[in-house]
């Protein structure tokens, strides 16, 4: 029966297209953009971007109308530091695809290729509000293994097409701290001066192409492919997101950056709250985990749920993320985020972090992450508070299309929820 | 409570073994009679070698006043007046008159629940830093039967974990060894009091359980090593195995203390006396068990041999028998957002503790975690979402049973703690705002009426000896 009323409604509900004209009216809209709050409006979708929004847009003939019936309508939310469409089953290797360990490949791999849009984790990830991904390279340690870099990061849609690649190659991905020591060979100052040396035979390499064509030139510590890939690091023009923890660790990791001319951005900074105003000085941004108050290492000893809202106060720019490298628990980011209020964050700021935030750090503020004419039409309406785990969406748009709100795991329960609820 | 229970059961069996310490003092034995065996000889008269030392010291007479409170009981009393005095829940309801003596704490437009309970927690036994080797006691990896070693054993009280979850309410947690091994230990039940042993942090009377873990975690760890078992038919073998060898262990001892007691003794065999208190309904089975249809196959080896399963811990296909393990009367404690890490939990979904509890099961949020035991009343929330998503209707006043009276059921505690019931442990959490809000934050905790945190106050934060002198410890609030 349900079964058959669902098949019903999949046939009466209207064919998504990129181009369909749509107008959200009667929601609360957070744009996160310069129109900031409208306590009551409509927005307007037109060839999947956002046409216009306010108090005053009335739709066009023609527009299919969503009723937000008092809903919040907010830009999708973007996670940062997730493998999403690079994993099904984290603990079966080969349906997961975060990861090599190939000698020759480290700097070089490219996380915009090889991704999965049928994967069953995005859409349950997109009924969390998450609209689009940055998909970061995870390091695959084995004994010996000399990894420097993870790898490159890239920008995905959560809408399940074929080409799902917002943005390949946004930034690099580098552990320092304690990792980075253990991979350079057991020392900080080692893992310094395996970057140092990395930079080096990059620059060199770009200068004497020539000669490394030949074979001759000077012994080079990472592979062509590497080398290739490092260039626009070293160069200032890809960032480098650097994963360190402890508050000296953070501080070095600036001074090495502006020395080498790197544009980095913090992940994790645990203790970033106890060197926040060098970090808003050097004017970096920080991708923060809002759950993160353990001393999981020696590293993380000043741990606190305020790291958040300190780093906000200070002045730098906050990217909140679930986890690193997260994928099946994605849906915790409006959660944490939630957290960050509560101990401190403006919610302004933590809606921001989801938001605008990251799409002005990996370089996209002109296409997601706020709603304003000419955006890419990213949207969540929620039944209340985003952040509250009582609110559900109402409507999810990716790039203009509305997403159907359904799940495999949703279909899991449809298939038992009436056999369950039956009285023994 | 549990060592007085084995006394007493050895008492029956035969009187001249409950030479405990209580008789100590006593005329000697006649002469005819053998020496008794020492206690740790014999499982009957020390079922408790590791007694608890905990005791909570007075608390004052405490009225909290104009709270909405959530009883654990399925009701939510607005502007409700909670009395507690000597430790324990004196009174709950609305308008109640506060008696003299009683301190009055206004609680207006706050939010009062029943301390909350963690039933799966490793806390202590894995702590801080938890990136080190040296931290990890969780794991017996040596055998798939471990039954004999005690997660207490390996509890560390200064794991800073335990810090941080009694500010976010938790009172009591339970504490298990690891999945590895088909049966990983006993179990250890802990008021979250800070403390230098292990022992004062003992839940007094609390029931030890057993942990048995089914599926991919005991079959990787020694299919991996050439050894037994490295399937799911070798998981249930060795647990048959066991139960037989446990059975055989339960008679030997019987009909040594039913005959003349001349003859040799058994020998004394911990991991067979884990087995056989379960045997004899003295140890609770605490079952790691994801899919549905390895759990129907528990239940089945449970009836088998004569015992009862408590708890499936993890449990992720609840949802598809929640009829079965209702009508049999075994608890799930699950979670809300875990799901996809390995195969048995590919199934998992956020309805499953909402559609537990609809079937009129008994469902639990546990934590498994240190950072999720911190934010249990979230992840009740998000459950909580899910099963209204799905049409299940289910009031706050329910729900918020899965992290307080559920557990306290699940860890053979339900008649000290889980609810606020005149009578029950004084363990009591005053929110600032309702709890399945993700803004609400655990403002004061409460364990048996001694106030164990207080936001305001900084000097009421206790902080682990490993994080004195720390780095960024100084400029706690």
């Amino acid at each position: 029966m349900i079964g058959r009323l669902l098949l019903l409604l999949a046939a009466l509900a209207p064919v998504p297209a990129a181009a369909e004209t749509i107008a959200i009216v009667n929601a609360r809209i957070l744009t996160m953009g310069p129109a900031g709050e409208i306590a009551s409006g409509t927005v307007l979708i037109e060839g999947g971007r956002i046409r216009a929004v306010g108090a005053g847009v009335a739709p066009p003939p023609g527009a299919r109308i969503v009723e937000g019936r008092g809903g919040i309508l907010v830009p999708g939310f973007i996670q940062a530091d997730s493998t999403l469409g690079a994993v099904e089953v984290s603990q079966v290797p080969v349906t997961a695809d975060r990861a090599a360990s190939a000698a020759a490949i480290s700097a070089a791999l490219d996380m915009s290729q090889g991704l999965n849009p049928d994967s069953i984790l995005l859409p349950v990830a997109r009924l969390a509000g998450i609209t689009r991904a940055v998909v970061t390279p995870l390091y695959a340690d084995r004994a010996g293994r000399q990894l420097l870099f993870a790898g490159q990061a890239a920008v995905i849609d959560l809408g399940q097409r074929p080409d799902m690649v917002t943005r390949p190659r946004v930034a690099m991905v580098l552990e320092m701290g304690e990792g980075g020591a253990e991979r350079a060979g057991g020392a900080r100052a080692a893992a310094f001066a395996a970057v140092r040396a990395a930079l080096e035979d990059t620059l060199f390499y770009a200068r004497n192409r020539a000669l490394y064509e030949r074979g001759a030139g000077r012994a080079l510590s990472l592979s062509r492919l590497d080398l290739e890939a490092l260039l626009p690091v070293a160069e200032g023009r890809m960032p480098l997101i650097v994963r360190v923890e402890r508050a000296s660790d953070i501080v070095e990791m600036i001074a090495f950056a502006r020395a080498y001319g790197l544009r980095i951005i913090l992940d994790g900074a645990t203790e970033g709250w106890r060197v926040a105003g060098e970090i808003a000085a050097a004017g970096i941004p920080v991708l923060v985990d809002p759950y993160a108050n353990l001393p999981h290492s020696f590293a993380e000893l000043g741990a606190r749920l305020d790291n958040a809202a300190r780093l906000h106060a200070a002045g730098v720019t906050v990217v909140l993320k679930a986890g690193s490298g997260v994928a099946h628990r994605a849906r915790e980011l409006r959660y944490g985020a939630g957290n960050a209020v509560a101990h401190g964050m403006p919610y302004a700021a933590a809606l921001a972090a989801l938001t605008i935030n990251p799409a002005r750090v990996f370089g996209l503020a002109d296409r997601v992450g706020s709603i304003e004419p000419g955006r890419e039409a990213d949207l969540v309406l929620w039944s209340g508070d985003p952040l509250e785990p009582l609110s559900q969406p109402r409507a999810i748009f990716v790039r203009g299309v509305e997403q159907p709100l359904t799940s495999r795991p949703l279909q899991l329960r449809d298939r038992y929820v009436t056999h369950s609820a039956e009285p023994n | 409570m549990r060592a007085r229970a084995a006394l007493a059961l050895a008492c029956a069996a035969a009187l001249a073994s409950c030479a405990g310490p209580a008789r100590q003092g006593a005329a000697p034995a006649p002469a005819a009679a053998p020496p008794p065996l020492r206690a740790g000889l014999d499982p009957a008269t020390d079922a408790d070698p590791f007694p608890s030392t905990y005791r909570p010291v007075a608390g004052e007479s405490l009225a909290i006043v104009g709270a909405t409170i959530l009883t654990g009981t399925g009701a939510a009393i607005e502007n409700g007046t909670l009395l507690i005095a000597d430790g324990r829940i004196q009174a709950v309801g609305a308008g109640l008159g506060i008696p003299d003596g009683y301190r009055r704490i206004d609680a207006t437009g706050r939010w009062v629940t029943p301390g909350i309970i963690d039933a799966h927690s490793h806390l202590g036994v894995w702590g801080q830093p938890d990136s080190i080797d040296a931290r990890n006691d969780v794991n017996e990896l040596t055998d798939p039967n471990t039954a004999q070693v005690w997660a207490e054993n390996s509890l560390w009280p200064q794991d800073p974990g335990f810090d941080l979850a009694r500010e976010a309410g938790v009172t009591t947690m339970m504490l298990l060894p690891g999945s590895g091994n088909l049966f990983g230990g006993r179990t250890v039940t802990v008021r979250n009091v800070p403390a230098i042993t292990a022992q004062a942090m003992e839940f007094p009377g609390a029931p030890q359980g057993v942990k048995i873990a089914c599926g991919e975690n005991p079959l990787r760890t020694y299919g991996g090593r050439g050894r037994s078992p490295s399937t799911r038919m070798g998981n249930v073998a060795g647990y048959r195995r066991a139960w037989i060898d446990a059975a055989d262990y339960v008679r030997r001892w019987d009909a040594w203390r039913a005959g003349s007691r001349v003859a040799d003794p058994p020998r004394r065999d911990l991991a067979l006396d884990t087995l056989a208190g379960v045997l004899r309904g003295e140890l609770l089975v605490q079952n790691h068990c994801y899919r549905s249809d390895e759990m129907a196959i528990m239940i089945d080896i449970a009836r088998e041999f004569g015992f009862r399963i408590r708890t499936f811990h993890h449990a992720n296909e609840a949802y598809k028998i929640a009829p079965l393990l209702a009508r049999e009367g075994i608890c799930v404690a699950t979670w809300t957002n875990w799901w996809g890490y390995k195969m048995e939990v590919f199934d998992a979904i956020e309805e499953n503790a909402a559609m537990v509890h609809a079937a009129g099961g008994c469902a639990i949020i546990h934590s498994d975690d240190a950072v999720l035991i911190q934010h249990l009343n979230q992840e009740a929330a998000a459950a909580l979402s899910a099963g209204r998503r799905a049409g299940l209707q289910i009031s706050e006043g329910q729900a918020i049973r899965w992290i307080t009276a559920n557990p306290a059921r699940a860890l053979g505690i339900e008649r000290e703690t889980g609810t606020l019931e005149p009578g029950k442990r004084g363990d009591v959490v005053l929110w600032t705002a309702n709890p399945f809000s993700i803004y609400a934050l655990a403002d004061r905790v409460w364990i048996d009426g001694v106030p164990v945190f207080s936001r305001g106050e900084p000097a009421s934060r206790h902080r682990s000896d490993f994080l004195l002198g720390q780095p960024g410890q100084e400029a706690r609030p």
